[in-house]
């Protein structure tokens, strides 16, 4: 993974040089966005409400045991908007939208449609690459709001059905608003658009250097995800890190 | 590729082209002349570093040594090479899977932003008709049989209006009437529109039916070029193997 980093960071910098011919790209930006949203949206609402579940059910109880009632909407929502929402939904998306971005430029490269697109001087940056990275930027944010919204109803309601804990939704909203300010979900929004970033360029970078049939394209496509899930645990550290100053 | 004057066919001049991918040596030291208009055909056997000879006119590779002038110009240069407008004819047709055939054959002008989307339609459906594939315009590749795949890709490349279009085994995987077809297709564009049509191709039905001038190629080297009389007369082992090669069916 590492020795293609220096090829990564090119691809990205070549991309950021075309952000100028982003508006040309638009159709394709919103056909990308479309199935982005499209693909994972019901699948986030899912995820998002089970982890919601989980941290309330997981740290509920042992706060209320030791008379930190006020602490579980708190807990809860911290961890979904700052650490949970972003991560949880960066490994989505490179599972799902990752792969899927390295196995079409995979299959471009492999049978010379992007050969073709170069002798048409069309530059595959700006006609294959551009579009996803600026999908993806736009996209997992908002998938993230959607996602840390969806967690925190998951936390309210596991909170208020378990019968260790019995805090009612308004109770726990008012909990949450208490400790939760709007710039830790920005942080996570912020979080979350690198990770797109990171995604994108992984993967469409994996795709573009596929060689061979389709072995070669399934070789891409874990490469792809795997890639794309180090950096951003990686990253995650890094920004969180960055983030907490 | 869009500043040419005219339509005309260019001349191509081929000096020294080297090329090595590691230890193997691919192209050692091609050299060859096509004359503006003609139908040339290098001929080979599968290995003998045809299309990677192709991809460096194109401009998809870049040699180790040796250049490629088009009218006596290099186009080593991207500024040079954009003079003169190109086409290659994939083996595969390279169509983009995931647009029609129509928005395949229009995406030089649609990208470019060459025309306005009404007259692209026009020219789209133009080209399509003088290859016989009008009635596949919505089509998806994915729809189209090999020798189709292979006529919407000609049609592509005549969007471009080439002075030079180079074919890479325009007639594999085809059957011999769908060969036949295409071979036709390259004699009717050379007559009607005066390109220079470099193929490459190891079927020697095709070569000896469109050729102007063969070259036949084996190991990274030109072996002989002339006429296709004179290159059935020559006199080299490799080059009568691969000219006369049949079924022993007495074995």
């Amino acid at each position: 993974m590492f020795e293609n980093i220096g090829e990564i960071i090119l691809l990205f910098w070549r991309t950021l040089l075309a952000l100028p011919h982003a508006w040309r790209q638009r159709e394709k930006v919103f056909d990308q966005f479309f199935e982005i949203g499209n693909a994972s949206l019901l699948m986030v609402c899912v995820l998002s409400f089970f982890i919601g579940g989980v941290i309330a059910l997981n740290f509920g109880p042992p706060l209320v045991e030791r008379s930190f009632v006020s602490a579980v909407g708190g807990v809860v929502g911290l961890g979904i908007a700052k650490e949970l929402a972003p991560v949880m939904m960066a490994i989505l998306i490179a599972g799902r939208i990752g792969s899927a971005m390295a196995a079409e430029l995979g299959s471009m490269r492999v049978y010379q449609e992007i050969d073709a697109l170069r002798t048409m001087n069309i530059n595959p940056i700006h006609y294959l690459v551009l579009p996803r990275i600026l999908a993806l930027a736009a996209a997992l944010p908002m998938l993230v709001v959607f996602s840390i919204l969806v967690g925190w109803f998951g936390g309210a309601l596991v909170a208020d059905m378990n019968h260790s804990m019995e805090i009612p939704f308004r109770v726990f909203f008012a909990d949450l608003r208490n400790i939760v300010e709007l710039k830790d979900v920005i942080n996570g929004v912020f979080k979350s658009f690198c990770f797109a970033i990171i995604i994108g360029a992984v993967s469409c970078h994996q795709g573009l250097i596929t060689i061979g049939g389709p072995r070669g394209i399934g070789r891409s496509v874990t490469k792809a995800v795997v890639n794309s899930i180090v950096l951003i645990v990686i990253f995650d550290y890094i920004l969180t890190r960055c983030l907490l100053k | 590729m869009s500043n040419a004057s005219n339509n005309s066919g260019v001349g191509l001049l081929v000096r020294g082209l080297r090329r090595n991918f590691g230890a193997q040596e691919v192209l050692k030291g091609v050299d060859f002349e096509v004359q503006p208009g003609e139908i040339f055909v290098i001929m080979g056997p599968s290995g003998s570093g045809k299309s990677v000879l192709l991809k460096h006119l194109i401009g998809l590779e870049e040699p180790d040594a040796g250049e490629i002038l088009i009218n006596g110009e290099s186009i080593t240069t991207p500024e040079i090479a954009a003079k003169y407008r190109m086409a290659l004819v994939f083996q595969s047709g390279a169509l983009l899977n995931s647009l029609t055939v129509g928005e395949n054959v229009g995406l030089y002008l649609t990208e470019h932003r060459l025309k306005s989307p009404e007259e692209i339609k026009k020219i789209v459906a133009e080209k399509l008709e003088d290859v016989g594939l009008q009635d596949a315009i919505d089509k998806m590749p994915g729809e189209l049989s090999g020798g189709m795949k292979k006529r919407a890709a000609i049609a592509r490349a005549l969007v471009i209006e080439p002075q030079l279009i180079l074919y890479d085994e325009p007639t594999s995987e085809l059957d011999p009437l769908s060969s036949v077809v295409i071979g036709e297709e390259i004699l009717a564009l050379n007559k009607r529109i005066h390109v220079t049509s470099l193929v490459v191709s190891h079927d020697r039905d095709l070569a000896f039916g469109v050729a102007d001038r063969i070259a036949v190629m084996a190991e990274g080297k030109i072996l002989v070029i002339g006429t296709p009389d004179e290159v059935k007369k020559f006199d080299h082992p490799l080059v009568q193997q691969f000219l006369n090669a049949d079924f022993k069916r007495d074995l």
